[in-house]
């Protein structure tokens, strides 16, 4: 098979953003996942936060690995570059195309058997160094190409569809994100595109590594009874704790919230996140905070939501590195070479 | 004067080796850099070649100093003049010592009187008693003893003493404090030696004028300076022994020539990666988003790499892949070095993979090759190597100085910048609109029309996802094609025709170049002629093969094994397997010229008596 065009249907009055593009100007090509995949669900949600923040698509890069998950960089933003890498190893791609040029807007796409088992190095360093992206985790728990293997993220207890009970305990992305020392972590529900595209708009606008666990069931595999990442088993013990929304640096806060309901995180690009709290004692500015909330959950099987955890001050990995805003792809060579006469004195030491 | 120095020794004036044995970790390395670059200074061209353990501190290490008035590059294999510091190596120094040697020992504590031999004169200075009077701290007792002994070898070598006070104060030039102690360490050992025994030696330094406009440099920091010049801005590592002092050397060079002078902030990245694998992805990615990237690594991590290789390749992003090889396989002998990654770089990765690779010889053309291969990676869009190996890379090499071309501009390839692409209609990826096999590449964020999707799995040349088996097949044609037509671009082989018609010829790549020189040219002074071409890349040009085809018989000489290189040539030319005769030599220590010679004056022989009887 070959790659199909998504067929365009362009409506009256449809609306456009601040660039004046619409909606469907974010779109890729067509889907070939299976019907009613919760990657296309994530997939459309991304489109809308671009579409929403008015980034220039050409001016994003997508960036993937192998599976189900990692070919959904095909099905939006036509107009940006994309890179279908290798199995586990889009971070660190990423983080060189990040090197070479940290004025993009950088998005990856992974899934649980990419980003927990062959991958899980990768993603865990590219955390550690802050790059500033935001890495979506489609979860489902299973592996869907090779047919019905469990994940690293199977529950325990959880049943496959031939039948097999898992025995290991699950990775958490979350909790190994926390302890990466991650600046952004979150957690959503492929089935709540109101919480996951203001969650997404806040990443991206985040400075630093924002992930993004995004529970997305696969229905071919294991979206059965006795799975613990089906619709059914979702849709129960999902329970949002804190939601976020991005605030441009131009608006302002209108709406009112109960004082310890609410808080808000500032921006390098001086806009805001507004975190809504459902419970007040929580406080996804404390590490420990997080850790504790996202522990108690799992004891009462609860799939805990929202942005768990943020902190803003951290330098990305390009301050890090000490980079010029110009990106390096863009520095001339009479810049990068040091010259004859240069080569010359340094040798004198060599004599 | 104590002990008859032989006059039945190999060695002359300006004509012998110098080898040192100490304990890993005690400091010797400075002295012995002051004891060669001595008689560097003096004129004299010197091969220095450290042979040292995988270990910080406390196993036996050497370092040997060949004094070459001819200019050789290689080792000769022989020791003259042995400084043996470590009790543990001595009964191995001893008998390494060449007919007519001289041993110097610390006779602070005597030797074991069973360990001695009559062809040889032996010297005992009380280095550990001397420095132990004269200096206060344990530490330095210990430092002392090692410029002691450079002291002891300039009496025996007629060193110039004023070169070494001079060497002295610039190494200690931002410690000045330190100078006085060591130039009293120095004359401690020369005054003991010069007191009691006769000096100098009958193989001695006599200064000359051959090392104007040279300098001594090992091959990994002018590689890494190379990337400086050739406008690298990103590189990815993940430390391995031979190759981390690549990166170092870029790193420093860098700090001092790659910041910008008003803002302070960095026109380069370097980034430690959490295993090879990543550092192999991270360099592709600065490289496809339009960074000059490299990684350097040994051939462990090669086979590590192998995956982003193959992705890089089939997906058409330039990148340099520095290979500095050591004795494998597996974790081998991480301080001995090899030619053993010839087949796994030509190839890397799996499926149908075949690569550009340029073979330096010396740390003066890692410094122009590391140029050239960026150049390559990026014209022709595909992972370049850049194979070099210990001996080149982390010895100390006499060179011409180096010198950068001011017309140099780099060869970044086809790119289509935003006003191309307002040109053309539609971009797609693969298409090679000037039919030489090469297509058009667009960076990110440029514009909407230039975006593309990249990917390693099959594609057609409109860049799309195919399991069409002609379109398949369509993009894997070009590859090839496009590889071999990289022929003409890459650094082109050697040849040094005999002065006499020759009907054998010499074929070999890298660190084996000085060895091979030397015994080819003590052939020719014994009547044997031959003619010697150096590769220096691949894919082979069509010279490779012509030379082999105008010779009745081809030797490749090479550090492996298997063979490697020899099995290169009869799978990628015409040549047959009966016209090449492979000399090998694996043990790990940088190529002698002895080795070279005696390995070929057997095989004609064998010729020859095969002729007679034919």
């Amino acid at each position: 098979m070959t790659s199909f065009v998504k067929p365009r249907i362009d409506r009256k009055n449809a609306p456009v953003n601040s660039l004046g593009l619409k909606r469907q100007d974010y779109d890729g090509a067509m889907s070939t996942l299976c019907a009613g995949c919760g990657h296309d669900s994530v997939t459309a949600a991304m489109a809308t936060a671009f579409y929403e923040l008015a980034i220039e698509p050409h001016k994003a890069v997508k960036v993937s690995g192998i599976g189900c998950s990692s070919k959904t960089t095909a099905y939006f933003l036509k107009e940006a570059h994309g890179a279908n890498t290798v199995h586990g190893r889009m971070p660190s791609f990423a983080t060189g195309a990040m090197a070479a040029n940290a004025a993009l807007t950088y998005i990856g796409v992974s899934g649980d058997g990419d980003s927990l088992s062959i991958g899980i190095g990768q993603m865990i360093h590219a955390m550690r160094r802050n790059a500033n992206m935001v890495y979506v985790l489609e979860n489902n728990g299973v592996y869907g190409l090779t047919k019905g293997q469990f994940s690293a993220s199977a529950d325990i207890g959880s049943i496959a569809k031939k039948g097999t009970v898992n025995e290991q305990p699950p990775l958490d992305p979350c909790i190994m994100a926390l302890a990466a020392g991650a600046t952004f972590v979150a957690r959503s529900f492929s089935g709540d595109r109101k919480q996951l595209v203001p969650l997404i708009k806040a990443g991206l606008k985040h400075k630093g590594f924002a992930i993004i666990d995004v529970i997305s069931p696969c229905v071919s595999f294991n979206d059965h009874k006795g799975s613990t990442k089906s619709y059914a088993h979702t849709y129960k013990y999902y329970h949002k704790a804190v939601h976020a929304d991005y605030i441009p640096p131009t608006d302002e806060i209108m709406t009112s919230y109960d004082e310890g309901e609410t808080m808000s995180v500032e921006l390098h690009d001086g806009g805001k996140i507004l975190l809504k709290k459902l419970d007040p004692n929580y406080d996804p500015t404390s590490q420990a905070s997080a850790f504790s909330k996202i522990m108690e959950s799992k004891a009462s099987n609860e799939i805990l939501t929202g942005l768990l955890y943020i902190d803003d001050t951290k330098e990305d990995m390009a301050t890090q590195n000490n980079l010029e805003a110009r990106p390096l792809n863009q520095v001339p060579y009479t810049e990068l070479n040091p010259g004859p006469k240069a080569l010359k004195a340094l040798q004198a030491g060599w004599k | 004067m104590s002990g008859v120095i032989s006059s039945e020794t190999s060695a002359g004036v300006n004509d012998f080796v110098i080898k040192i044995g100490t304990v890993n970790g005690t400091g010797s390395a400075s002295a012995n850099e002051l004891l060669m670059k001595t008689i560097f200074r003096m004129g004299v061209p010197v091969v220095g070649k450290n042979i040292f353990p995988s270990n910080i501190q406390g196993l036996p290490t050497w370092y040997e100093i060949r004094v070459t008035g001819d200019g050789y590059a290689g080792r000769s294999g022989d020791v003259h003049l042995m400084v043996a510091m470590n009790p543990e190596s001595y009964e191995r120094d001893l008998a390494e010592l060449s007919p007519g040697g001289v041993l110097i020992y610390d006779s602070t504590w005597p030797r074991p009187h069973f360990m001695s031999r009559s062809d040889i004169t032996v010297i005992g200075v009380p280095l550990s008693l001397m420095c132990n009077d004269a200096f206060e701290v344990a530490r330095s007792r210990i430092l002392m003893k090692n410029m002691a002994y450079v002291g002891a070898c300039a009496a025996l070598l007629d060193l110039d003493i004023d070169v070494i006070h001079t060497l002295v104060d610039e190494m200690f030039v931002k410690k000045q404090k330190l100078i006085p102690a060591n130039r009293q360490a120095v004359a401690l050992g020369f005054d003991y030696v010069k007191d009691n025994f006769e000096t100098p030696l009958s193989f001695k330094v006599k200064a000359l004028d051959k090392t104007k406009g040279k300098i001594m440099v090992d091959g990994n920091t002018a590689a890494g300076l190379g990337c400086v010049y050739a406008g690298a801005t990103f590189g990815s590592w993940y430390p391995i022994t031979p190759s981390t002092s690549l990166m170092d050397g870029f790193a420093n060079y860098c700090a001092q020539l790659r910041v910008h002078p008003e803002t302070g902030e960095n026109l380069y990245c370097i980034i430690q990666a959490e295993d090879e694998l990543s550092a192999a992805g991270m360099a592709m990615g600065a490289a496809w988003n339009g960074a000059r990237a490299f990684t350097p690594t040994s051939g462990a991590g090669i086979s590590l790499m192998s995956e982003f290789i193959g992705f890089a390749y089939y997906a058409e992003v330039g990148l340099v892949y520095f290979d500095i090889q050591r004795v494998g396989p597996s974790t081998g002998m991480p301080t001995r070095t090899q030619q053993c990654d010839i087949n796994l770089t030509a190839y890397a990765s799996h499926g149908d993979t075949k690569h550009i690779v340029v073979y330096p010889a010396d740390p003066g053309e890692c410094f122009t090759m590391s140029a050239q291969a960026f150049d390559l990676a990026e014209r022709f869009q595909t992972p370049v190597f850049f194979l070099s190996d210990l001996d080149i890379g982390m010895n100390d090499w006499m060179i011409d100085e180096l010198t950068w071309d001011e017309n140099y501009v780099p060869d970044r390839g086809k790119i289509l910048g935003p006003d191309a692409l307002k040109d053309i209609e539609k971009f797609e990826r693969y298409i090679c609109p000037q039919g030489d096999y090469i297509p058009e590449r667009t960076l990110p964020g440029t514009d909407p029309k230039g975006a593309y999707f990249l990917r390693g799995s099959g594609h057609n040349k409109h860049g799309k996802y195919t399991e069409v088996s002609a379109e398949y097949q369509e993009v894997v044609d070009r590859l090839i094609l496009k590889w071999k037509s990289a022929a003409d671009y890459v650094p082109q082989p050697i040849v040094i025709k005999a002065k006499q018609k020759a009907a054998y010829g010499v074929i070999a790549i890298g660190s084996s170049d000085g060895a091979i020189k030397e015994a080819c040219d003590k052939l020719a002074s014994e009547g044997t002629h031959l003619d010697y071409m150096r590769i220096r890349a691949f894919p082979f040009p069509q010279s490779v093969e012509d030379f082999i085809a105008s010779h009745e018989q081809v030797f490749v000489i090479e550090q492996n094994r298997d063979a490697q290189l020899m099995n290169l040539l009869v799978a990628e030319t015409a040549a047959t397997k009966a016209s090449l005769t492979s000399i090998k030599y694996y043990a790990g220590q940088p190529l002698g010229y002895r080795f070279v010679h005696k390995a070929l004056t057997d095989e004609i022989a064998v010729l020859s008596s095969q002729r007679k009887s034919a």
